[in-house]
């Protein structure tokens, strides 16, 4: 229980500090410090779940079961070596003078500011409480995208607060929605809107308000995701703002809005009991996942290009949410893990390449294996991996998906294995060059800290060849959960 | 059911959406900047109205805080803060040449008939009349994401911003009265903080593109052109 408080104490003392540290090296060295508190916290949290089971607080307010302690854990680990990098990466661009002392504090206190926000949409029991949270996460990171202040950047971060602003807008109406539906059965009360006590009397909520709930839920919750055709500010902020930010907006920040959605759905589920909610978010998962890996193939920034593919992913997982069936779900909690934990380590790759290269067009990065094999090695086995390629987790992950479809709706297999096929060509068609292509002249190794990036390929590497006793326990147990039945 | 039939409160709550759906389609129609911001002042104003009214009929004391804060938010802080920018930047004297008012508002007539549609379900569930005014509350979310289509100018899609926020607080009030109180501080929180974000971008999009038009916004594309 203690856990609990610690994991949201950690971050807003680091935010305080952090907003009081002038020198910028010493604040990327605290974040980091931070950062490992919180991994230390999440893991005791995660110990108290796995022997004691659910975790409710003495005010209702906190609910931690197998479903949301997997993704802290996530958070707090990739939130963590997502710091190791940033510390040396921001340093080296206040060196070339593109950000400023200010800026970068305003950057380490926002760093913490965001794992605060996406520690509470995760640990909170309260609906309100979730969608309040989800909008810090906007409001934190709203100013990190803009920090290079170059048009661009500021016209990216536009966009990400106006769509994502109104998006979430959305998904508050659906909450109001939610409370109403509530009260309609146990009057008005401040425990209504708990996730805990709407879930328990799901079946007697009125279906006819849940169902419009749902679709403002999702509509809200999906922009976060970046469903199409929601998705026009991802691959912006993606590009526009540094890349620490780009590795914890794809690794974190869209997993926790699909969290967010299942929450959503499960109650509507046990409102309904058919599968309309599911049906839609196949419908917007599926085109999601298909449009992505069409735009893969004409990107021309690298960032970018990654960026559609985390769209394509969290497609993929919205889609076997949809299916809802005890197979589906668990291959799309593991893929939530697989996706977030290589995309970061890409996306940190990616960070090391564009200062190589100093560009991030595409056609300028050429010939990274010759120039620093680290990172040219880096790249393609983390692109090999994000593709779908045996052994790499991603592959198990996808393969459950599609063996998921095959037995409930084998008509639609033939597009996914379609969508698989075109992000495949369109990925390797802009990383070969990169990787192997000619020199460009004066291009010259940089300083680049590998380390996290192996660990992340490294864990998504075994989990391709075995998943761990408790890992698959709480996949488990989170599949019971949400599908009502465990997958074997 | 005729109106006479309904208690002071209720026809009292059916004036007041229909004077908050009214300021909406003010501002759809409103080419000055300043005078947007003012009515989107009303607006806020009569929503703290409604939820004082509730707070007093329901008896349910926390109403009062949150029209308190409503208030201070939506009808005083925000407006003075949006109005002192625009007359910093000397927006003041443009107009914005709104295209085709008449189709703007014909869509905006269509969108409210759309709300009732769509909330039919919910409207039919309970006895309670005041229902009706989920629908009011839709079609201002829905008349300000119009507000944000139609306009060019950065402010104007702040204010079309926060009277979605408007018609969401509304339908809260109205149907459940209120959200618990730890939401409606939370989302209070956010509207402050997201309030004056929006006035730090207003200065960062005045230095990388020389104005506040947002259709110069145009440097990112979905592909390379």
């Amino acid at each position: 229980m203690i856990a609990v408080y610690l994991l949201l104490l950690i971050p807003l003392a680091g935010m305080l500090f952090l907003s009081r540290v002038r020198d910028s090296h010493q604040a990327g060295r605290i974040n980091i410090r931070f950062n490992s508190l919180s991994l230390v916290a999440s893991l005791w949290l995660a110990v108290d779940v796995l022997l004691e089971g659910p975790i409710l607080s003495h005010s209702q307010m906190l609910y931690i079961d197998s479903f949301n302690v997997y993704l802290i854990a996530l958070t707090a680990f990739v939130g963590l070596t997502t710091s190791i990098f940033s510390g040396p990466y921001m340093a080296h661009e206040q060196e070339l003078g593109k950000v400023g002392k200010k800026r970068l504090r305003l950057y380490y206190t926002m760093y913490q500011g965001f794992m605060l926000a996406m520690y509470l949409v995760l640990t909170t029991n309260n609906m309100g409480v979730m969608w309040v949270a989800m909008e810090g996460a906007t409001l934190a990171t709203v100013l990190l995208v803009s920090l290079y202040r170059t048009p661009e950047s500021v016209e990216a971060a536009w966009k990400y607060f106006i769509l994502c602003g109104v998006g979430i807008a959305q998904a508050l109406f659906g909450t109001v929605l939610l409370y109403f539906a509530a009260e309609q059965v146990h009057g008005i009360q401040e425990t209504a809107l708990l996730w805990t006590v709407l879930h328990e009397h799901a079946s007697s909520l009125n279906p006819g308000v849940m169902s419009i709930a749902f679709v403002f839920l999702l509509v809200g919750y999906g922009t976060k995701i970046g469903l199409v055709p929601l998705h026009n500010w991802l691959p912006d902020a993606h590009s526009e703002g540094p890349t620490p930010m780009s590795a914890i907006l794809s690794g974190l920040l869209l997993n926790d809005a699909l969290y967010a959605v299942v929450r959503c759905k499960m109650l509507v589920d046990g409102s309904l009991g058919n599968h309309q909610a599911g049906n839609l978010m196949m419908g917007f998962g599926l085109l999601s996942f298909l449009v992505a890996a069409l735009f893969l193939h004409r990107q021309t920034d690298i960032k970018r290009l990654f960026s559609y593919s985390s769209i394509e992913h969290m497609g993929l997982m919205t889609f076997a949410f949809g299916i809802g069936s005890p197979w589906a779900t668990f291959a799309a909690l593991f893929h939530m893990t697989t996706h977030s934990l290589t995309k970061s380590a890409i996306f940190v790759t990616v960070g090391y390449a564009s200062q190589l290269a100093k560009t991030q067009r595409i056609e300028k990065i050429r010939g990274l294996i010759r120039t620093q094999p680290s990172i040219g090695w880096g790249l393609l086995i983390g692109t090999i991996a994000i593709a779908g390629f045996p052994p790499f987790g991603v592959f198990a992950s996808e393969f459950l998906v599609l063996v998921a479809t095959m037995n409930d709706y084998p008509w639609l297999t033939p597009l996914l294995l379609i969508g698989i096929g075109i992000a495949f060509a369109g990925l390797f068609r802009h990383i070969q060059p990169i990787v192997y292509g000619d020199v460009p002249e004066g291009q010259t190794a940089i300083r680049a800290n590998m380390l996290p990036v192996m660990i992340h390929l490294g864990i998504v590497l075994f989990l391709g060849l075995a998943i761990p006793a408790f890992l698959g326990n709480w996949f488990n147990q989170a599949t019971l959960l949400i599908s009502g039945k465990l997958p074997l | 059911m005729a109106i006479t039939e309904l208690s002071h409160y209720q026809q009292a709550i059916l004036l007041l959406a229909s004077l908050i759906v009214l300021t909406s389609f003010l501002m759809l129609g409103q080419s000055r900047l300043l005078r947007l911001v003012f009515i989107f002042a009303v607006q806020g104003i009569l929503l703290a109205i409604t939820t004082a009214l509730a707070a007093d009929v329901l008896d349910s004391p926390h109403l009062y805080i949150s029209a308190l804060l409503t208030l201070t938010l939506k009808g005083i802080f925000i407006p003075i803060m949006l109005q002192r920018l625009v007359l910093n930047m000397g927006l003041h004297r443009d107009m914005e040449t709104l295209p085709n008012p008449a189709r703007v508002m014909m869509g905006g007539t269509g969108l409210v008939v759309f709300s009732y549609y769509v909330c039919l379900p919910i409207v039919k569930l309970s006895p309670l009349i005041t229902l009706n005014t989920i629908a009011i509350s839709m079609a201002v979310v829905l008349l300000g994401m119009l507000l944000m289509i139609t306009r060019r100018q950065a402010v104007a899609h702040v204010v079309g911003f926060m009277s979605i926020e408007n018609g969401l607080f509304f339908a809260a009030v109205v149907s459940t009265y209120g959200m618990p109180m730890v939401v409606e501080l939370g989302i209070a929180f956010d509207v402050l903080v997201a309030a004056v974000l929006f006035g730090v971008f207003f200065f960062h999009i005045r230095s990388s593109i020389d104005s506040l038009d947002v259709d110069q916004l145009n440097r990112l594309n979905e592909v390379e052109k």
